[in-house]
């Protein structure tokens, strides 16, 4: 009954999207005010309506309806309240009702603003909007439905179906498979919906570009506009990418957050762009260039983000990360089709309408910097894009499957992103328009001196590996820039205003808070570097299998075996438990408990022990799949120099992006309230 | 002088047996190759049957026999680059981390460099056009031309002042579009 | 920067013929690449009543092919072909391989029949104690580097069976263990006679 209620609400979902296409085509075409503020209702009423699915089938899932194939095949008895919602998006065909539910949140708001000053970019953004919420709709309605249902055949089969097929029965089976362990991690819990909120949000600007190229229109309103949404979608894609790095480096027990998996680099391209584009804008707003360059790049995030979600959902790829094999597949690829062949079409037709304003004059300019910005941004887009897409070009073409790792991407990007560090610290200091190497040279000769100190400083203290002291001098370059200039804004405001210093970087970042915003998320991404440098440059590890009471030594800790003890858990799960105490130079630190459980469904989970501090973390694992006892149990201990400055800096940029994305009163009165 | 000679070969000879006994310990009891060194070859390996998991960390049955022969390999001292030779000849380039240098996969690391290269040409070419036919810079009460100077006052304002006239501006520039 | 103030205003250039067709046999390659991509991905599998490729099989010393270290399909043209995936580190493999060995003593006499394992990314100890274990006495060979594998299916797991006919057409695919020696035994019989 409610199965068929969810499913009733999703087609009327579906249905009105379509007639918001429609209306808004006529309205444009009409120009008919009417039709498109009809067009603009309908997908206003998208929202309440999905909404209304999503907590049916929240209600499901909570209530254990296992005649559902979806709840069945993510939740079970033994599974906590809280457990149970997650699951919502624990499978593909939740996952896509989670993305759709998001878009619909996304464009409704967005309808909800003031559109007086840009009514002819209203329906082609309606447009945009809802074909890609209909889509996406439709692959829920025909493909992955989270409402189907189990039935047993007249044969005895059981088949999964929306509707009874003939003479069959409803099946109810009495316990459900549960969600993936591995999924049961607060960190898997928060990483999907906060990875989608940032993929959908880029729609947004996307859906005005495209309206602005339809519409011919070659000002900077439509970026002015979504200048916050592309803020938002940037801050929830980079978060999503870090909940993602926390559970890989918490849940999979290989001491790493980062494996250059293809589904991991499927989300990372999008971000590439994404914050391409971020930067890019800047300059389209102060002087009218980049026209060009933004739409590529906005256009490109979204493709990014479309295509990122194709490879992870379709099967073209094998990766630990991707979803089931699935029918969406086709239905995908033309999605992505279209999507590519229309906006690049618009993007050739309207190209010599985005000519600059101003002409670019000099290499050493702002302007200049930023273009090398966007390259090298596109450079490493390039490699990553290249490097998942080979393992197919080289199946089809030679049907020999092969490998493209970590030492690839490693080799080509730890460059690019060396030269963005750089830029992070020069761009900053540059001017806009006529410069020279000289003007460039004085402005950054200041922070240079401390910043050429450090590698001494680190050679002195033993650091010799060229890359590391390279890497930490780029980012102490950073920091003393980032620093300075600060420094600067509030030294002369305290001198004009007389104001004390606090309260003058106060007032300083309160004014300028694009500005001092983005210079906090620079900091905040050096801080990652520094944790970043830290453990690919310095990690070690060693394994040993120990009898009780025998240690293995590393990086100057000592780890000694104590015990081993094995328990069931109350869901069903259980779990072998090892202790383990810690020293160095004699002195007993603590004890870590690495432990695995193993689920009832035969998935075992690794739980590594870890000791965390601003240095470093040592972080030990039973491996599960050697022979333990209580007598002998093997151990692989990492060494992860520095790795929690990837974490500290992550939260540090969620304050960077507060104080840049605050509504500024002044700002907005002036852009007619966004 | 015979004397000398005739006391020499004894001492010869036990020098000659000395030298002969490092090498017949060491095949006798050659040290098992420890979990950390297999684990060095391992980890620059693929699983050849699980989806993208190292080696090092595959927890399969199937990747413990791998590791062990790589143990054995190791110690008949086989070298790194044998033990990834004899992986590719059993189980495909797929289980090494990255293509072989070989035929087609040379594309794999030509092509983002070629890319790259070519997309900066592209820009120098825009850019030599640009300095063959300059435009006129809308002046803007911004950022001062030279950096270096601690002139910037009032910034708040100047950046304000700066946003409102580029929004005066376009309003004029959409009137009469 | 000394610049000539030209009057002429640079020329707005829409996008040059030769970079639009770059564009486009760019997007155009991606998107047919996605498609073959896909194709492969739903149909992984050689199908039934295909002309199954030619390949070559080494065979472990000890289980020789008529006295030769190695045998081609193309050598056993005109007579039934039955290609079987193992693995020492499988379970279902070894639940499998008393019927298979045992299927093939009721084809060894006839000369009609021959039966080939293929040892699938295993390593040699294990795959002999394994082929002891069973007592298999039909010729068996590992699959390097993958090669025959990826003719039969993208994506294998062990154990997988497949029967060529006389003509080298693939005529039957087991994907999982056999039950019995009577199931290989009825799918093989039906080939001899001619059907």
């Amino acid at each position: 009954m409610l199965a068929q209620f969810g499913f009733g609400v999703f087609v009327l979902t579906f249905l009105t999207a379509l007639f918001s296409v429609g209306a808004a085509v006529v309205g444009y075409f009409d120009k008919s005010d009417r039709w498109v503020e009809s067009a603009r209702r309908a997908m206003l009423l998208t929202f309440p309506l999905i909404t209304l699915a999503v907590l049916t089938l929240a209600y499901l899932l909570v209530t254990g309806h296992y005649e559902l194939q979806y709840v069945y095949s993510v939740t079970s008895n033994d599974m906590p309240f809280y457990l149970k919602i997650t699951a919502l998006w624990g499978g593909q065909a939740g996952s896509l009702v989670l993305w759709s539910w998001l878009m619909s949140a996304f464009t409704s708001a967005v309808t909800l603003r003031k559109w007086e000053r840009d009514r002819e970019l209203l329906p082609w953004v309606i447009v945009v909007t809802s074909i890609t919420l209909a889509f996406f709709l439709s692959l829920s309605i025909f493909y992955e439905n989270p409402f189907a249902r189990w039935w047993q055949t007249l044969g005895g089969n059981f088949v999964a179906s929306m509707f009874a097929p003939i003479g069959a029965v409803l099946a109810t089976p009495p316990d459900g498979q549960g969600l993936n362990p591995l999924l049961r991690h607060p960190g898997m819990i928060l990483h999907p919906p906060i990875l989608y909120l940032g993929f959908v949000a880029f729609i947004i600007p996307f859906a005005f570009a495209i309206a602005a190229l339809v519409t011919g229109r070659s000002d900077d309103r439509w970026i002015r506009i979504t200048r916050r949404w592309t803020l938002v979608a940037w801050l929830f894609l980079s978060l999503g990418l870090v909940l993602g790095m926390r559970w890989a480096y918490d849940v999979l027990g290989w001491g790493g957050y980062w494996s250059w998996d293809p589904v991991e680099i499927a989300a990372l391209m999008p971000w590439l762009t994404g914050t391409a584009f971020l930067h890019s804008v800047m300059i389209q707003e102060k002087r009218g260039m980049f026209k060009q360059w933004n739409m590529l790049l906005i256009i490109l995030t979204y493709a990014l983000v479309i295509f990122g979600t194709f490879l992870t959902r379709s099967g073209v790829l094998s990766s630990v990360h991707a979803f089931a094999q699935s029918a969406i597949g086709p239905m995908f690829f033309a999605f992505i089709g279209i999507t590519f062949v229309t906006s690049v079409a618009l993007l050739i037709y309207r190209w010599k309408d985005l000519h600059a304003e101003v002409e670019m004059n000099s290499l050493f300019s702002r302007e200049a910097l930023f273009l090398l910005n966007n390259l090298l941004f596109m450079g490493v887009l390039i490699v990553c894009f290249w490097g998942v897409v080979f393992p197919l070009i080289s199946e089809v073409v030679t049907g020999q499957k092969v490998t493209v790792g970590p030492p690839f991407y490693q080799r080509a990007n730890a460059p690019l992103f060396g030269a963005l560090m750089a830029l992070m610290g020069i761009a900053p200091l540059s001017a806009w328009g006529r410069s020279t190497f000289k003007t460039l040279g004085r402005a950054l000769w200041k922070p240079s001196i401390p910043s050429a100190i450090v590698p001494i400083v680190l050679i002195i203290l033993g650091v010799h590996n060229w890359i590391a002291l390279v890497g930490f001098t780029l980012v102490a370059f950073v920091i003393f820039v980032t620093l300075f200039e600060f420094w600067r804004g509030a030294r002369s405001r305290q001198k004009r205003q007389n104001e004390n210093i606090l309260v003058a970087l106060w007032r300083l970042a309160g004014h300028n808070r694009r500005r001092y915003g983005g210079y906090l998320i620079h900091l905040s991404m050096v801080v990652m570097a520094i944790g970043i440098l830290g453990i690919e440059v310095y990690q070690t590890t060693t394994q040993k299998t120990l009898a009780v009471g025998e240690d293995i030594q590393i990086a100057g800790y000592t780890i000694r075996y104590d015990s081993l003890a094995q328990f069931p858990y109350t869901d069903g799960r259980i779990v072998t438990r090892a202790v383990v105490s810690v020293f160095r130079d004699g002195k007993f630190l603590g004890e870590l408990h690495p432990r695995y459980d193993y689920y009832p469904s035969g998935q075992p989970v690794t739980i590594a022990g870890v000791r965390s501090t601003l240095a470093d973390d040592l972080y030990v694992v039973l491996i599960n799949w050697e022979n333990i006892s209580a007598a002998q149990a093997p151990f692989k201990v990492y060494h992860n120099p520095l790795v929690n400055w990837l974490w500290i800096g992550s939260l540090m940029f969620i304050f960077g992006f507060l104080v840049a994305a605050w509504p500024d009163r002044g700002e907005e009165k002036r852009e007619g309230k966004i | 002088m015979k004397t000398k000679i005739i006391f020499l070969l004894p001492f010869c000879f036990v020098l000659f047996a000395a030298s002969l006994i490092p090498s017949v310990a060491v095949s006798a009891q050659a040290p098992t190759p420890s979990d950390d060194e297999v684990n060095a070859i391992a980890r620059q390996l693929y699983c050849p049957v699980c989806e993208n998991t190292p080696l090092d960390v595959c927890p399969t049955t199937a990747c413990h026999q791998w590791r062990e022969l790589i143990r054995q390999m190791l110690a008949e001292g086989k070298s790194e680059a044998e033990i990834k030779q004899y992986f590719v000849d059993y189980y495909g380039a797929r289980v090494l981390s990255e293509p072989p240098r070989t035929g087609i996969y040379w594309l794999v690391y030509i092509v983002p460099p070629l890319a790259f290269l070519a997309g900066v040409y592209l820009l120098f070419r825009a850019f030599q056009t640009w300095k063959r036919f300059p435009k006129e810079p809308v002046t803007e009460p911004d950022h001062p031309s030279s950096p270096g100077s601690e002139s910037e006052p009032a910034k708040g304002s100047g950046i304000a002042a700066d946003d409102e006239y580029v929004a005066r501006l376009e309003e004029e520039l959409k009137k009469r579009e | 920067m000394s610049q000539e103030p030209n009057t002429a205003p640079a020329p707005k250039r829409g996008v040059p013929l030769g970079v639009q067709i770059l564009v486009w046999i760019g997007l155009l390659g991606l998107l047919g690449l996605l498609a073959a991509g896909l194709l492969k991905a739903k149909n992984p599998i050689l199908s039934v009543g295909s002309q199954v490729p030619d390949f070559k099989l080494p065979l472990f010393s000890g289980f020789e092919y008529n006295g030769a270290s190695e045998v081609k399909l193309s050598d056993l043209s005109g007579k039934v072909v039955v290609v079987n995936f193992w693995a020492s580190w499988c379970q279902p493999c070894a639940s499998e391989a008393a019927d298979v060995e045992a299927a093939w003593g009721s084809y060894k006499v006839t000369g009609h029949v021959v039966f080939l394992g293929v040892d699938y990314v295993d390593t040699e100890p294990e795959a002999r104690e394994y082929m002891t274990k069973f007592n298999l006495s039909y010729p068996n060979g590992p699959d390097m580097g993958t090669r025959i594998s990826e003719i039969f299916n993208r994506n294998l797991g062990v154990p997988e069976t497949y029967v060529i006919d006389q003509q080298g057409v693939l005529r039957y695919t087991q994907i999982g263990p056999f039950q019995s020696a009577a199931e290989i035994q009825a799918i093989i019989d039906p080939l001899l006679t001619g059907r």
